[in-house]
């Protein structure tokens, strides 16, 4: 009976634990990373945190037509150069120019393309 | 670093430890902390563990509703009231927390037909990112969140669809 209340109390110790153990990133991040290596660039990092601050979600998803899905658009580096999607910002104007590649390309090796966050982020970034 | 609301930063992973950036790379240092930004704003306990909409309410931030300041958002005030809920809770969907982060356009007619009870939603749909799920779940708040959706008892609706207020049932 003692042995199987601390095997129990060992189980909820570890279960607390694990949330500490793992390193989340923030939620709703978009790794981006469908042509980044094959490129030979680092992957993209998407922060909807930082510009859920300063735009309605309109402005990306409807204005600037970014679909909702991650590595779903076609987005490439001609269209942005050209004033698309993140161009229509990261013009060296409104936010920073495209000469600034590593702090869009600022991910690990191997990220695959997806919503990330944990386990309250699946959304439909499978898509 | 500690943020208005009293919560101290370590909420919030830093970009080195996240799992996502490579530590290695120049722009650890110079790109935003989301404890810097996000600390300051009020708390929730899921997702970015901030209230997006609660934070907008009392203008501790003011997105921008279109990138050249040519248009209004438009603020709908009206709910739709979903009551094929099975065992759960109606949902009382707002329009408003909506509006004010999105334009008609964003769900109307792409994603939800505007009209009530049109929509064949159920939650394998926004589990597998479809329909509410497009954003909850990956960006808005998460499906863990029942009861915010799930937020209106049967009794506390009348026959004709209204809802009781708590200050109506109180008289």
């Amino acid at each position: 009976m003692r042995m199987c209340v601390a095997r129990a109390l060992g189980a909820v110790f570890v279960a607390c634990l694990i949330p500490f153990m793992i390193a989340w990133a923030e939620y709703a991040d978009v790794t981006i990373n469908t042509r980044a290596e094959i490129e030979g660039v680092a992957p993209v990092i998407f922060p909807h945190w930082f510009h859920r601050i300063r735009f309605q979600c309109s402005v990306c998803h409807v204005d600037l037509g970014i679909r909702m899905g991650a590595g779903t658009t076609g987005i490439t580096m001609d269209k942005l150069i050209d004033g698309q999607y993140c161009g229509a910002c990261h013009d060296g104007d409104t936010a920073w120019s495209m000469d600034n590649c590593d702090l869009c390309h600022s991910g690990r090796p191997g990220l695959e393309t997806g919503i990330q966050g944990g386990h309250q982020t699946v959304g439909p970034g499978v898509y | 670093m500690v943020a208005a609301t009293g919560i101290a930063a370590g909420t919030w992973q830093s970009l080195s430890e996240d799992g996502l950036h490579d530590p290695e790379n120049p722009a650890i240092g110079v790109l935003q902390e989301p404890a810097e930004a996000l600390g300051v704003l009020h708390y929730d306990p899921a997702g970015n563990k901030v209230d997006w909409v609660r934070s907008l309410d009392q203008g501790m931030i003011a997105p921008r509703p279109s990138l050249h300041d040519d248009r209004e958002p438009e603020i709908l005030e009206s709910t739709v009231l979903m009551r094929n809920t099975n065992e759960l809770a109606y949902v009382l969907f707002a329009h408003k927390p909506h509006t004010q982060w999105m334009s008609c356009e964003a769900c109307h007619d792409s994603i939800f037909i505007a009209e009530v009870d049109a929509n064949p939603i159920n939650m394998g749909k926004i589990l597998d990112g479809e329909y509410c799920g497009l954003c909850h779940g990956a960006v808005s708040f998460p499906l863990t969140e029942c009861n915010r959706c799930h937020n209106t008892v049967p009794s506390s609706v009348r026959a004709d669809g209204s809802i009781i207020e708590a200050a109506d049932s109180a008289q």
